[in-house]
Parts: structure tokens; sequence; C-alpha cells
């Protein structure tokens, strides 16, 4: 039997009010008191959430540059020191074992962050093909983290940490008391996930309150994360897919030398996609899609079965996504999400689903 | 918000309101505070004839769909259309204009089963 894993934070989470739930093996806050209020906050001010169930791991050395090439799909080689990466680590079928972000911390030491559900997975495959020269720690147990996003998430760092540098989009910085920042997130909202040595985890999480960062759960990061598209390995990444299957060619550098799963995605590429993991949204009141509820074309035959699907606080509509012959992902499509054995009617509509934030660039963090 | 004393209740945290052989029925102020955001109120067909326990609505928060039973047998003879264009009526006011359905009651001895306002309170450990 595993035993439920708890957060650093888990004494302030239940003083809060939160609901926990089991997620990935770590016992994480679910809400505190709505989803939505949780999720307005983070669209309209700031918002922090407790990510000390990701992964952290570092690999260092002179080879871990192109050690880390071969694994990855996207272009380890194009990151200057400070700056980070949305990639993939795939299996030798093309599909997904992963999604994470890489920082380039210093010039030889990489900074990875992992899903929880994958610490383990991740570590093992890594160790599996690891090359003279190279050096790969898995920190998970050492660091809290906290992402801290929405509009005011940057003026409230500045408020705590006055005298140090907020890196750019997508970069990273350690600070002088030990924390490492980085400018990424989860919601399509600008802000930042700070890692924290585990011993000082509630000070710092209670300097985002005292700031005025609402306490935010896993329910919050998930409608944000598909209101923005952006997928959650498990349910929209598997390893039967590839990440062309499931429109993340961006991160896939197909150019490099060789990575692991290439030669099938340089396939796919030259055959064409057979199916596409596609945006759905209804057009008509009724339940909110979630994951597994059946997607129908519009003469009632069914495609495939969505891999997410929520109420969109935002939109007040329902969002999802599902992965469907190719002929039936393009944009306007009609199409039939089936709940409860009634369907309703829906459309193929375009990434994000967010239309005020289409001008942004998609690089999500994984869960 | 107290748990009202003239109310039946479910172990599944319905409650219902007894009018001479019309059982009005909604969830708890309990069930709605664990459910939160409700965004979507499935109503049973008018007409439909429910047992005890069948499930007869459905109420879906953004996290979640939750079936609500009927508490005791009957035909179901109303459906509230204000929590079907406005679902968060059921957190606002769970015990009046978030009510769900009425049945007409099949057999009034049915009631006995259920819970009074004390017994619920223990139930959910309040």
């Amino acid at each position: 039997m595993e035993l439920l894993r708890h957060s650093p934070l888990e004494a302030s989470h239940l003083a809060l009010g939160a609901k926990l739930t089991n997620f990935a093996g770590w016992q994480m806050p679910i809400q505190y008191t709505s989803i939505m209020d949780e999720h307005a906050a983070v669209r309209n001010a700031v918002g922090v959430f407790d990510i000390s169930h990701m992964g952290q791991f570092i690999v260092s050395g002179s080879g871990a540059c192109a050690w880390l090439d071969g694994m990855l799909t996207n272009s380890v080689a194009s990151l200057a020191v400070g700056e980070g990466q949305y990639t993939l680590l795939l299996n030798e079928r093309g599909g997904v074992i992963d999604d994470l972000i890489l920082y380039r911390w210093l010039e030889d030491t990489y900074f990875l962050v992992v899903n929880a559900s994958k610490i383990d997975e991740d570590f093992t495959w890594l160790s599996q093909h690891l090359a003279a020269g190279v050096l790969l720690r898995n920190e998970s147990d050492a660091w809290a983290g906290l992402a801290v996003q929405g509009p005011l998430a940057a003026s409230l760092y500045q408020k705590i940490y006055p005298h140090e540098l907020l890196p750019p989009r997508n970069g990273i910085h350690a600070l002088a008391s030990g924390e490492i920042v980085c400018r990424t997130g989860y919601t399509g909202e600008d802000g930042f996930e700070i890692f924290i040595p585990v011993g000082h985890a509630a000070s710092v999480w209670q300097a985002m309150l005292d700031g005025g960062a609402k306490p935010c759960a896993l329910g919050a990061r998930d409608t944000l994360r598909l209101e923005m598209g952006y997928p959650l390995n498990g349910n929209d990444l598997s390893p039967d897919r590839t990440p062309l299957e499931a429109g993340l060619g961006f991160f896939c550098d197909l150019t490099k030398n060789d990575f692991i799963g290439r030669e099938v995605l340089l396939q796919q590429k030259s055959e064409g996609l057979s199916v596409r993991l596609t945006a759905i949204e209804t057009i008509e009141k009724g339940p909110p899609p979630r994951a597994h509820y059946p997607v129908l074309a519009s003469d009632g035959t069914q495609l495939g079965e969505l891999s997410s699907g929520v109420l969109s606080p935002t939109l007040m509509a329902g969002i999802g996504m599902a992965y469907l012959p190719t002929a039936f992902s393009k944009i306007g499509t009609s199409l039939f999400v089936e709940v409860r054995g009634k369907k309703i009617a829906a459309k193929v509509v375009k990434k994000p689903f967010l239309t005020s934030h289409r001008s942004q660039s998609t690089t999500p963090t994984p869960l | 918000m107290s748990t009202p004393a003239d109310l039946y209740y479910a172990t599944s945290h319905e409650w219902l309101r007894l009018e001479n052989d019309i059982a009005t029925i909604g969830i708890s102020n309990h069930a709605q505070e664990e459910l939160t955001d409700v965004v979507f109120v499935e109503l049973p067909e008018i007409g439909r004839s429910v047992d005890a326990g069948d499930p007869t609505a459905v109420v879906e928060s953004v996290k979640a769909a939750s079936d609500i039973y009927a508490p005791i047998g009957g035909e179901v003879c109303g459906v509230n259309p204000e929590v079907s264009a406005d679902p968060s009526l059921v957190n606002t006011d769970p015990y009046g204009s978030g009510w769900i359905f009425k049945l007409k009651v099949k057999n009034p001895a049915e009631l006995s089963s259920l819970l009074d306002a004390e017994a619920y309170a223990k139930h959910i450990g309040h």
C-alpha cells in the first residue's frame, strides 16, 4: 500500500477551510471556498496555489545539454542561461511520458519541473538512459512550490522581494534567500512559480496571503488551464498519443540531431495526422461536459471521448478537448457531446478557448 | 444556516416538505456547502413515477455531478424552473427558492424512514 503524501502547507490549508483530495498520491486542496471565486481571483487579481506535489530534478555536468537534447523534444541548446522552455519526454513510440518545464539555471545546470504523478516514472526513465558526464538528481522531496498567478502577481512579487529581480517570461532566477523563481504558470495569466526549500515554505506562503493573494486550489487550476487549452498529462496526454497529435508540435524541434521518439514524429509529419486533440465548446445550455463523455458527429456516430471537460467559469459555456479524426477537427465543425444519454450541441473552436488570451503564446506548465 | 425543524431529511442529504399529499424536495444546506458553485440542475420529467432511493434529478457543481434521490416514492408533479434558469439558487436559498422537484406521495408510511432535523444534524456531525 502506498501512503498518501502530504504538503508541508497542509496545516495552513485546513485552517483556511480547504477541502482536500487525493491527487497523484498527494493529499492536496481541491478548493478553499469556491472554484468560481478562486478562478476569478486569478483572472482579475492574484491567486496562490500550493504546487508542492510537483517534482524537481537537477541535471548537471558538461554533457548535460547534449544528453537532455537527446531525451526531450524542444531545443535545449537554444536556451541561454536563465531561460526556460516547455518540453516533452517521449517513449520510443513517440508517445508522451510527461510534459515538463526545463530551465537552464547555470551554464551546465538544468532545473526540471515535472508532474507529480510522473516523478518516479520520469526519474527511472531518465536514469536508465543516463550518459557519462551527466549527473541527475531527484530533489522533489527537498522543494515545496507555490504558483502565484494573475495580473497583480508581478507587483506582489516586488512588494515581497523588493531587492530581487523578477525574471522575464519563462525565465529562472535564484534568490539570495534560497528560493528559485520561474516566470511560468499554468493559467494563461502573468505570474511566477517559486520553489522553496521545504523548511521555510510556510513563511513564503503566508507572505503571499498577507500580500493579498487569494488561496486557490486544484479545482480552479484545472478550469484555468483548460480555458487556455493547456493539456493535463494523464487526461490529454498519454503514452499512446504523440505531441503532434496533441497539437504541441511547436515544442518539438524536429531539426535537431536526434531524440527519443523523433522518427515517429517525422513519419507522422510526412504522412499526416489521423487524429488531433480538438477543442470543443458547447453551443446550447446544458450540463457541463466532463472527461470521458462521448463526442459524436452531427449524424450521431461516436468519434471519441472528452479527455478533459469543464464549465468555463469565464465563458459560462462547456469546454473540453478530445482526440478526434482529423476530418472532424476543423474549426466550426458541428458535434455533439453526449451527457447521460442526451446530445448537447457543440462545435470545434480555436485554442485557447479564452479569446482575450489568444494573442499570448501557449507555454503551459505541467500540473 | 440552521436545519429547519419542519422538514424531513434523507441520509443522502435531500430534504422533504410535506403539504397534504405533495412533497417538495431539495438538497440540504450541508449538501450545497459540500458541492459549492452549483452550475446546472437536471430536472425530472413531470409524470415520472419514482421509488424511494431512485436517482431523480442531477445537481452539478464545477467539480462534479451528483444524483439527487427521491426520499420516498411518488409521481413527479412539479419541477422548479427557477433553478434551471439560475442554478445558484440551490446554494443561496437551499430550503426556499432552491427547491428542485415535487412528488405526489404514494405511501405516506415511507416518511417514517426519513430523519427529523435533530437526527439529520447529528448525521452530518453538527
